[in-house]
């Protein structure tokens, strides 16, 4: 009864969606577009909305015009699934301290945490640069895992702290009290009741990662096939010409495999952040 | 000392009170650190527990899950924090480095440039980080309306924040494109341009445009944890006041706001400094130009250090960011604060 719309206001309401989502889907829709132009096509003038010679070539050359495009794809994928492991191993056991133990600098160090987030890798990269060389990771997967792990710990404590902070408490006692050591019941009873925030937190923190791969790849990683899909599309810029319609499609097609599993997920990221709701 | 005072006191008490174990274990292990050396009175506390087990202090437990985590940033955040601050008071280059004290800082005071760089980024933070919640929180109201489909909607909201931003500023450096752009070839069809219209040759056109892109970027993020938060607030709210005759716009000023505000306002410091040292999607689209109309202090430090090698120049530009951000953050937590109290949050 409160939810019921007149009709007006139901028009109203798509038309304002639509709007919205024109202006969030028009790249997108550009990108598609531009694909399906030839080449010689793309640079007529003056502009046209239409015409009659689009077709799928591009979809198919670019994997010719860049071998390694596949390799690409799956490098974006395999930094950021590593990233997101990697980093809730760190998040997980200090959320949890956050969410229910006392301890001295409490605090102080949760602000230390949440003060990481004031930097970037872009603020830190001559060091951080060095740093990396120091530890010898430059020009391997971890000189482009390692520092999304350390941007990432701070917003993935955050995320979980709060939602491990509603599950009721009393299971843990019970578990206490059956003599269950604290290893033992953060394990066997936490973490199983935790999975839908685990999730909820894990795909934020994989998006972080996978969005953010550009700078880090460009800086730290001079190995061609190590490369991850941002990075990687600049191989169509070459010395003549700019294979636009391929480097769009390759876009595309490079975060499809993402798009999909996010497809599936994104129920739970709702849901999961409605029920870990960033409440301070 | 403590300790034993503690322990005798849970003997006694649990004596008189015959507390259930659970509490006299939590008690103990409060105490818990003292209590490997107390071995006369071990046995007290074996009478309490029923069974003997060692359990770790909790303090040393905490300590035990954080220390991976802070040991992680120390080496990966603060080592080269302190290194940068370090470079800030040298002149350092490819060729090495020495100290010169405050020089970089000084040249910074000094530089009429750094300054409209400093006013210039705080404008790009304030505008876009409005433009993202104002527009965050119209997208989170809308895909919360009770219609047909918004489960598909949400979904095609959720693209520009999961894709790699490098690959959506590619599709928006087609878009602003002025011969090939569909942007600038629908201007020219409805007759707003006569001819191509270069949206990041110019340098306002550029600013703002970087400016939708940024925001376009951000947005999706935003309306999410809005969306969130809003699905958070208890129907009887609404319900109550439906009873009592409040309409929808009321109920959004009264109930909606109101109730996801802490959301609103830690979203707002974040989405704050993200938008500050967003250098990506400025990078891509026009490298801090046309004559430097968008370059932030975050472009500003990149070229002065990995553009032109001057790392001395180009941490003291850092030590700045940082320190505009802390204090930036110190005033709205602050804020934040006196948000919380008069919704009484916490």
């Amino acid at each position: 009864m409160m939810d019921r719309y007149t009709k007006l206001q139901m028009a109203g309401i798509y038309f304002a969606i639509t709007i919205f989502l024109i202006f969030i889907l028009l790249p997108f829709f550009e990108m598609f577009m531009t694909s399906l132009r030839p080449l010689e096509h793309l640079f007529r003038s003056p502009y046209q909305f239409w015409s009659d010679d689009f077709s799928f070539d591009a979809y198919s050359q670019m994997w010719v015009t860049v071998p390694l495009l596949g390799r690409y794809i799956l490098n974006s994928i395999f930094i950021a699934t590593s990233v997101t492991a990697i980093t809730m191993v760190f998040v997980i056991p200090a959320a949890y301290a956050y969410a229910r133990l006392d301890f001295p600098f409490k605090s102080a160090s949760l602000a230390i945490f949440l003060g990481v987030n004031m930097f970037t890798g872009a603020v830190l990269l001559i060091p951080l640069y060095r740093v990396l060389r120091t530890l010898g990771l430059l020009n391997t997967y971890w000189a482009m895992i390692v520092p999304g792990v350390a941007f990432l710990i701070p917003t993935g404590i955050w995320l979980l702290r709060s939602y491990l902070e509603k599950i009721p408490r009393e299971l843990e006692e019970a578990a206490y009290v059956d003599g269950a050591s604290r290893m033992y019941t953060l394990r066997r009873v936490v973490l199983p009741l935790a999975v839908p925030g685990l999730i909820v937190v894990g795909v934020a923190v994989f998006i972080g990662a996978y969005a953010q791969q550009f700078l880090f790849a460009i800086t730290f990683n001079q190995q061609r096939e190590l490369q991850p899909l941002p990075a990687g599309l600049y191989e169509f810029i070459g010395y003549q010409s700019v294979t636009w319609n391929e480097m769009m499609a390759a876009a595309l097609v490079g975060v499809l495999p993402v798009m999909v599993i996010f497809l599936f997920l994104q129920k739970y990221l709702v849901a999961g952040l409605t029920a870990g709701a960033v409440k301070e | 000392m403590c300790g034993i005072i503690l322990v005798a006191f849970i003997f006694a008490f649990g004596m008189v009170r015959k507390v259930d174990r659970f509490a006299a274990a939590a008690m103990l292990t409060m105490g818990g650190c003292n209590l490997a050396e107390m071995t006369d009175l071990t046995d007290a506390a074996r009478a309490i527990e029923g069974t003997r087990r060692k359990v770790l202090p909790e303090a040393w437990f905490a300590w035990l899950l954080v220390a991976p985590a802070m040991l992680f940033i120390a080496v990966i955040v603060a080592w080269p924090l302190a290194e940068t601050i370090r470079l800030s008071f040298m002149e350092a280059d490819l060729g090495g480095e020495h100290y010169v004290g405050l020089a970089n800082y000084q040249d910074l005071l000094e530089s009429r440039k750094f300054h409209d760089t400093i006013i210039r980024t705080f404008y790009w933070m304030f505008l876009s980080v409005s433009l993202k919640l104002i527009l965050g929180l119209i997208g989170a109201v809308l895909l919360n309306a009770a219609v047909p489909g918004r489960g598909l909607f949400r979904v095609l909201v959720m693209p520009p924040w999961v894709i790699p931003i490098a690959i959506g500023c590619i599709g928006w450096l087609w878009l602003y494109n002025g011969y090939f752009g569909i942007l600038s070839g629908t201007a020219q069809a409805i007759g707003l341009t006569d001819g191509p219209f270069e949206f990041l040759a110019y340098k306002n056109s550029a600013f703002y445009s970087a400016i939708v892109t940024d925001v376009w970027v951000g947005t999706p993020m935003v309306t999410l944890f809005f969306l969130a938060a809003m699905q958070g607030v208890s129907r009887d709210l609404y319900e109550a006041a439906w009873v009592d005759g409040a309409g929808r716009w009321y109920r959004f000023r009264r109930i909606t706001i109101p109730q996801i505000m802490p959301v609103i306002v830690s979203m707002a410091l974040l989405s704050a400094i993200w938008t500050f040292n967003s250098f990506e999607i400025i990078w891509i689209l026009t490298e801090g130009g046309p004559r430097s109309a968008t370059t932030t202090l975050i472009v500003d430090t990149y070229k002065t250090a990995i553009g032109n090698f001057k790392f001395g120049e180009g941490a003291a530009r850092a030590v700045v960011i940082v320190a505009l951000l802390a204090t930036f953050s110190l005033f709205y937590l602050f804020f934040l604060n006196k948000v919380n109290k008069h919704y009484g949050v916490k």
